[in-house]
Parts: C-alpha cells; structure tokens; sequence
C-alpha cells in the first residue's frame, strides 16, 4: 500500500507531526509531504518514525490551501498512493477535504483509532463534541484521513529516509497572507497534553496569575470556560468546550469551573480530569477523576507550589 | 452583495445522546433542534450585517428533508431574506457539498459561509469541500471579515496564530468564534419570516463515499477521588505514580 503522509514542519517534529507519519505507517509505505525552509536533518528524523521517501516543495512558504491542495492531489497521482493522512489541525482542516472533494474520496475527519479489523476500512472518530464515538466506513478506493491530535501513540519505525526536492507549477495563490499574528510560543490547546483552565470561579482577570503560574510550572497551557472569553477576561482562542476548542490532553486541571453539559463535550476526551471548586455540589466533580473540594484561590498556589517541590526533586 | 449561508439543524446542547437500532442510528427522542451555533451565531449574523452596511441579500441554504423546515425559520426570523432546502437526506459530507455546489455554481455569490464544524458531526468539511467543487479560494476558521469593493480582509486561525489575509470574491468562509455576537430574533421578525420564501429543491445524484455503521458511548468515569484541599503534595503524588501523566 502507497501512503503519502502530510506534515507541517517547523523548528521541530512536533508531537502531531510523529503521530500522523505513525499512523501513516500502520497502512504501508510511507511518502511524506511537506513545504517550506525545512532543514535536511530534520526531514531526516521523519525517518525515526518510518518516512521512506520525503518529498519537499520550498518554493511554497506560506499556507495557502489551494497551493497545498494542489501539491498533495499530483503526489498522490504521481505515486499511486491509496491513502492520504493529515492532522486534523487548522491546516488539515483546510486542506484535507478540499484534496478529498478533488479526488472524491471519502474522508475521515478526526480519527482518533488505527482501522479496525474488518474487511471494510472502518475508523473510529469523535462526535457530538466528545458525547459519543462513530466507526465511519469509506467506500471509496481513495482514502483520506485527518487525525485529531493527541489519539495515536507516536512509534519509532527507523529507516533512512531519502529526500526529494520537487518544484511544480501549481498555479497562482488567490489568498494573499498580509500578516501574521503570533500566539505566544506555547503548545496550541488541541495538540496539549497538560492543561490549566479557569472559570467564573477566579472572578475577574486580574486574578489569572496564580492559573499562569500553575501552567508555568507544569509546562501546561492554558485554557477557560466560555463566559470567561464573551467577557473579554480571557481571549476567545482560550475557550473549552461544546462551542470553542476541543482538547483532549493527557491532564486537565479544572479551577472555578461548574463543568456545564457544553463544557464538559469539549474536554471529556482528557485522559485525568483534576477538578477544583468551593461547591461540593459542582456537576464537574462526576466526570472528574480527582477532585478538591476547596478555594482556587488557595488550591493553585499550594499545587503549584506542590509541582515545583516535585520538579526539583526529579 | 449576495451571500449564502450554510445551515444545518443540530441537537440543542443539553440533549442526551443515545443511540437506537443495534447503536446504528441517533436516538431523536425527545430531541430539540437548534440551528448549529457556528452557522447561527457567526456565520449568518456576519452576513447580516454585511447587507446591512453595503446593501444585498442574505440567503439561507439547508440540505435536509421538512423537519430542518423551523430551524430554517429561526434563520430567517434572524434577518436572513429567503432560503433554499435541497429536499434529501445528508447522508455525508461530500454528497452535502455536491448538493449546495451544484446549486451555487449557477448563482453568482460574493460569499459562501459555513459555520466552522457542526456540533454534532464536528466535521469541519463542507466549507472546504465545497470551495473544491466550486473552485474558489476557501479561508477557513475566519474570526474577522471586513469588505471594501469586492475584495475582504479576513482574519484566520492559523497554526501558533492569527493572519490577516486579504482575497477577492468569490470565495468561500468557515466562520469562527469573534466573527459576531449572537442575535434574538424579535416578534417582527418572526412573524415576517412566516412569509419568507422558502424554496424547496430536488437533489442531484450522489452515492455517499462514507457512512457511519455504528456508535458508542465513551466509558463512564468510575468515580472521582477526593483529595485534601491542605494536601497537594498528595495530589502530585497521584498524578504522578498513579494516573502517570506528570
Ligand atoms: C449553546 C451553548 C453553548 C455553550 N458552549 C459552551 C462551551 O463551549 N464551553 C463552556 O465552557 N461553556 C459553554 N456554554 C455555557 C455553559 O452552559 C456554562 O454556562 C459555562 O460553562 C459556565 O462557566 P463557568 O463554569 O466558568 O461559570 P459558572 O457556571 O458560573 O461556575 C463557576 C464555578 O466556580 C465555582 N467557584 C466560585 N468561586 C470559587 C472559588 N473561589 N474557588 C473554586 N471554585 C469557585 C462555583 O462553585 C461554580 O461551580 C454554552 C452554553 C450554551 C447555551
């Protein structure tokens, strides 16, 4: 089986980025993907995860959909490849049904299992915000799938890679980028593995600090309950849940958070849930797997203190 | 300017999700609809105000049999001027996107929104889906859109950021959180949306590529462990050698 596998790369293979070139790998040969300044011995690691034959376009440096669209449609062409994995991050979600519309292959948005056994290709993903989980079967020959961070154990597979540079006319980019506004260096929320969150709880932002500093000290992202974000006490690209970001890390520490139904679709696909509020009566502490009963305001600086004890010990 | 909103009808928030038929298809018991908040809240609102500042019309496209009928009345008490249902049941994302393409192409759009995923099937899918049968250029996870002429400036959610992107029409959005405020729809509008028209059209073939052939509900947790407020040390403890994830 031809697999073409197609990654972002920037100053580092990313979590994400050895979680689909391991996923690809599962299904067969693996051709990867990828665009831009990348450096040889990094395209070179992705052979630590099983990439035989990388393939990189330098003469795109921007993210532009159709360019990549294009890209990927002729190496799946050019290779026969049957299956085409992605991330189902904010390019794979861009890129990834536009190349399935193309190809009219089936797609699979957000696979969070390897295929089962079945004589159909049958994939686990996702739906109704986290609520429940679809074994999707695609009919088609092609198959494209798009796979939700944080659900495939990365696995080293070592072979050499070789690479190619390919340079292709693919046609004039009808978005012009102006201007690109950095987040910070953190991880992004739906690619995480620990991850703080606030609510209401904190009563107004001036109070964040000691949930920054309980991320700090963990290495954590941060994150917050919708309210928090409508009023501006935190940006919107913070808010959990049912109508913001889906996470699934492998901790999420819960602070002044009632845990509402729509919340709780966002977050429940978190591995531990640490739940800390006043309310012994809070919802959240039934989907929690620790809970504190207690004050946020004088849990978090004790944790974080508890944390760096930890830390410095190791 | 003319633009098409995309609107699908979805289980309200609260519901309980259960599944019926040997778990192969959702339990509509007792269910309420709600036009998809990313379609309603940002999308269609958006539109709205855009018609409003430059002048133009705002329609409503919904792939769906009669029952989608009261969610597609909700969008067009909201301000929206006329709606069109293709008559078919959506069975996956491709043939939903092959059904509002075909229906597009002959339509002249400056805009063709969708919300950024439904809150059901969490796809993320239509939009660009359809700027590939379509051919337009597609800015995904848009939080901000502006227009000068036929030409917008559109600010998206990007890996590590936001950029600002400028393309002309047409093209095609999916709209995110920022992009507007929520909207009531008032007693006036409700009543005029009574009297919208509502268009009612045949689907073109499409065999669906996927289908889901069956569900499940995720493990329950088992209980949730109680640890002393004074304690934290024994928090980390926990997390640590027993759970394993610090
Ligand atoms: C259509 C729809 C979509 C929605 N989507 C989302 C979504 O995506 N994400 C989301 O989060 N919400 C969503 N909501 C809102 C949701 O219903 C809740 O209103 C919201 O999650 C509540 O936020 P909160 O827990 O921060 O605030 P509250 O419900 O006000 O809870 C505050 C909590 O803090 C506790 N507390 C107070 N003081 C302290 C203290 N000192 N220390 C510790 N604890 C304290 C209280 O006991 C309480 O439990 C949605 C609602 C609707 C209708």
């Amino acid at each position: 089986m031809s697999v073409l596998v197609f990654v972002e790369i920037k100053d580092k293979l990313t979590k994400a980025v050895q979680e689909t070139i391991t996923y690809g790998k599962s299904l067969g040969n693996v051709t990867l993907l990828t665009y831009g300044d990348v450096s040889d011995s990094l395209l070179l690691e992705t052979g630590n995860f099983g990439a035989e034959h990388v393939l990189i376009c330098k003469s795109i440096n921007e993210r532009n959909e159709q360019l990549l669209s294009n890209l990927i449609i002729n190496a799946v062409k050019k290779y026969n490849c049957e299956y085409i994995v992605l991330s189902q991050d904010q390019t794979g979600k861009a890129v990834g049904p536009r190349v399935a519309a193309n190809l009219e292959a089936g797609h699979i948005s957000g696979a969070i299992s390897f295929p089962e056994k079945s004589d159909e290709f049958i994939v686990k993903t996702n739906v109704f915000s986290g609520k429940a989980i679809a074994f999707v079967s695609v009919h088609t020959p092609i198959k494209v799938i798009s796979i939700l961070p944080n659900s495939i154990p990365p696995k080293e597979n070592k072979t050499t890679a070789l690479i190619t540079e390919i340079n292709e006319d693919l046609g004039e980019a009808r978005i012009k980028v102006k201007e690109l506004k950095p987040l910070g260096d953190g991880i992004p929320l739906p690619e995480a593995e620990l991850v703080v969150s606030a609510g209401r709880g904190l009563k107004g932002p001036e109070n964040w600090g000691i949930v920054e500093e309980l991320a700090n000290s963990l290495g954590a992202t941060t994150a917050c309950s919708r309210p928090v974000a409508d009023i501006g006490w935190r940006p919107h690209h913070e808010h959990v849940g049912q109508t913001g970001v889906a996470i699934r890390p492998n901790l999420y520490i819960a602070a002044g958070i009632s845990g509402a139904i729509q919340h709780l679709a966002g977050v429940n696909g978190s591995k531990v849930i640490v739940v800390i509020n006043t309310d012994p009566e809070a919802p959240f502490f039934k989907a929690a797997d620790y809970g504190i009963i207690g004050d946020a305001f004088e849990v978090l600086p004790r944790l974080t203190s508890a944390i760096n004890n930890f830390k410095s010990s190791q | 300017m003319k633009i098409l909103v995309c609107i699908s009808k979805v289980p309200d928030t609260t519901s309980k999700i259960n599944f019926v038929d040997n778990n192969s298809k959702f339990d509509q018991n007792g269910v309420q609809y709600i036009v998809n908040p990313y379609d309603e809240w940002y999308a269609l609102v958006r539109a709205l105000e855009l018609v409003e500042s430059n002048g133009g019309t705002v329609t409503t496209i919904t792939v769906g049999n009669s029952s989608d009928d009261p969610t597609i009345r909700k969008a067009l008490a909201i301000g929206a001027n006329d709606a069109v249902r293709i008559n078919a049941n959506p069975t996956d994302s491709y043939f939903v996107a092959k059904q509002i393409a075909d229906y597009a192409a002959n339509e002249d759009y400056d805009i063709i929104m969708t919300g950024k995923e439904t809150i059901d099937y969490n796809g993320s899918q239509i939009g660009s889906m359809l700027s590939a049968l379509l051919e337009m250029p597609f800015v995904s996870l848009a939080s901000k859109l502006e227009t000068e002429g036929s030409k917008a400036v559109l600010e998206r959610d990007v890996q590590g950021g936001l950029e600002v992107v400028e393309v002309d029409f047409p093209f095609v959005l999916s709209a995110s959180k920022g992009m507007a405020e929520q909207r009531i729809p008032n007693m006036r509008g409700i009543m005029a949306a009574r009297t919208k028209p509502l268009k009612v059209i045949e689907p073109v073939e499409q065999k669906a590529l996927t289908s889901v052939v069956k569900f499940e509900l995720p493990n329950p947790k088992t209980g949730c462990k109680y640890v002393d407020p004074e304690n934290m040390e024994e928090l980390v403890e926990l997390l640590h050698n027993e759970s394993k994830v610090i």
